[in-house]
């Protein structure tokens, strides 16, 4: 027989040549999205402005409109992804996801705030009024979900449940908005509620990026006890974890995540509830593989999804809040009806 | 070694209504105590405290006569709760590893695997290692929790009505090997037990809890007696004794009034 510690160790390598899978997957499909679009461009003509841009346009095209757009595409995905997640694993929730707890609702309402009346929290250039707006009330809803918690315990029923509640104002608060919108700003609504790449920026990517690390590199610092969270909470408070200040601490940081994720985007569905899932078939439960590769499943799905919404329409551009969940769901159902293992 | 002493425990999850109202008693090193009592006579959350999971309302757990914080208490105590859920997506060689969870970094040492490897083979899993604990039975998955306490080489183990859910091989298998590790490794064993039988069969010590109080304490033959029983469960039981061993045989209940007489 052999040694079960090596089994182990092969295990692990396995999963570390899956994640590289992934980042060579992710980056085909980042290209790809350089090439896709209206303006005909080979890949040496986009690999050379990428090297040394210069003022034609191609150039232009490159860095103003397919980078951006590629690159939110990776990392709102991977945020999503992640957040997703940790959403799951803190609520023990399988059917968890980014907006479980209401954020996109508050996010959806906050946006809507400034299409509708006008009204913005913070002055800022108008090109981002409404992701300030919603990235102010995505956050406004995860403190009321941690003031909650506060109150009546971190336990996933108490934050499920003051979730549901605070998702369902929000929404009737978002309906009053629509109710007295004007048509234009009414479209503007629904589209931002599609979820659309297309108001992608540089600096947004940067920001999202900062963000997306950060939150990545605290959590793999604590991925063992993470883990250990699956465990149930009485075995992980024996095994020394604080279960109530790192569920705060995990909530904190999907928080601010996805309210950066999706302030700019708007609300995508799907990949935060299924990058986790298919990351977990894949890696199994260990954090410390399992963090790196709902981010990259997030970006690929989200990746899969912005280069089918410029393709699905000839000339036109899809919502990929859409396409995401057409695109995604069959995958999702095959992996889940196929696969011989446990998902949850 | 390491001698665990309960001093006056006592505890209430609000301030009017106590559970355990002054509980104590000692629990030695390569010993089994076992804990017993009706449901709800606060035996679970003995275990809590002395995990340090809750804090008493007074009184005091002391390790080898000194009160240790918790995270010294997490070093030295391996504690199994009555819910246990293991993902079933862990292999049973992760399920185990996390176990040394405080020893972990972000890349495991040679020294946790081997600890791993070598608790897995004495328990007899190896032929589970690479399988999901999803795919084990009912006890094959209470080894598995069973590894992953010892993995972590307690001083003190607790245990949480271990062996409720199994059957009769199982029940045995799984005491005989706590048993062994006690006497071996000169754990402090302290397991929630319902079964009077198992009790009597493999702890060295029985301390009876019946309205937060110890109604009794010692081994098998001086506890285990009739008129203890009756008040204590309000059963009326038949104790006899074979191969050393003491069996007891519950026969009916006793009626409330009975008991209010014999109390």
């Amino acid at each position: 027989m052999t040694d079960i510690a090596d089994a182990y160790s092969k295990i692990v390598q396995k999963r570390f040549l899956f994640i590289f899978l992934f980042l060579v997957l992710s980056s085909l499909l980042s290209f790809v999205n350089l090439i896709i679009g209206p303006i005909k461009l080979s890949p040496f003509e986009i690999l050379q402005s990428l090297i040394s841009p210069r003022e034609d346009t191609t150039s232009i095209v490159v860095w103003e409109y397919r980078l951006p757009w590629t690159l939110m595409a990776v990392l709102v995905g991977g945020a999503l992804g992640l957040a997703g997640l940790q959403m799951q694993t803190i609520l023990n929730n399988p059917l968890a996801s980014p907006y479980t707890l209401g954020i996109s609702s508050g996010a959806g309402f906050g946006a809507a705030l400034a299409y509708v009346l006008g009204i913005y929290v913070i002055a800022v250039p108008s090109e981002f009024i409404v992701p300030i707006n919603a990235f102010v009330f995505s956050f406004l809803t995860c403190m009321l979900i941690l003031t909650i918690g506060k109150i009546r315990g971190f336990t996933s029923e108490t934050l499920i449940l003051g979730g549901i509640a605070i998702s369902f104002m929000f929404q009737s608060l978002l309906a009053l908005l629509q109710y007295y919108a004007s048509e234009e700003a009414l479209q503007a609504i629904v589209f931002w509620l599609f979820g659309s790449l297309t108001k992608a920026s540089l600096l947004k990517a940067q920001i999202v990026a900062v963000v997306l690390i950060a939150v990545t590199i605290l959590l793999l610092f604590r991925s063992w006890k993470i883990t250990a969270l699956r465990l149930g909470e009485e075995k992980a408070k024996s095994l020394g974890v604080d279960v109530e200040s790192l569920r705060v601490e995990i909530l904190l940081y999907v928080s601010i995540l996805t309210s950066v994720a999706i302030c700019f985007v708007g609300v995508i569905g799907f990949v935060g509830l299924v990058a986790p899932h298919i990351a977990r078939i894949l890696l199994g439960e260990d954090q410390r593989f399992l963090i790196v590769g709902s981010i990259l499943c997030g970006g690929l799905i989200l990746s899969a999804g912005a280069v089918a919404s410029k393709t699905i329409v000839p000339g036109a551009i899809f919502p990929i809040g859409i396409i995401t969940s057409m695109l995604g769901i069959p995958f999702f159902l095959f992996l889940v009806l196929k696969g011989r293992r446990e998902i949850w | 070694m390491v001698v665990v002493e309960l001093k006056e425990v006592k505890f209430g999850y609000n301030s009017s209504d106590e559970i355990l109202k002054g509980i104590s008693f000692r629990a030695n090193p390569g010993e089994i105590t076992a804990i017993v009592g009706p449901n709800g006579a606060g035996k679970s959350t003995l275990l809590k405290i002395i995990a340090k999971i809750l804090k008493p309302k007074s009184g005091i757990v002391l390790f080898d006569g000194k009160n240790l914080s918790k995270e010294e208490t997490t070093k030295i105590v391996s504690y199994l709760p009555q819910e246990n859920s293991i993902p079933g997506i862990l292999t049973v060689f992760e399920a185990v590893l996390l176990g040394r969870l405080p020893h972990l970094s972000w890349r495991v040492k040679k020294e946790d695997l081997k600890i791993v490897r070598n608790t897995i083979t004495e328990l007899r899993l190896e032929k589970y290692a690479e399988r999901y604990t999803s795919q084990l039975s009912g006890g094959e998955k209470q080894m598995v929790l069973i590894a992953q306490a010892l993995v972590r080489e307690p001083k003190v183990l607790l245990l949480d009505e271990p062996v409720s859910n199994l059957d009769m091989r199982n029940q045995l298998e799984i005491l005989e090997l706590i048993k062994k590790f006690t006497k071996e490794r000169k754990i402090s064993t302290i397991v929630v037990l319902h079964d009077l039988n198992l009790a009597a069969k493999y702890a060295d010590k029985i301390v009876i809890i019946s309205n937060g109080k110890v109604r009794a304490c010692g081994d098998a033959k001086s506890v285990l007696r009739p008129e203890v029983l009756a008040e204590v469960y309000e059963v009326e039981v038949n104790i006899s004794s074979s191969d050393g061993n003491i069996h007891v045989l519950p026969l009916r209940p006793l009626s409330r009034s009975f008991c209010s007489e014999v109390c």
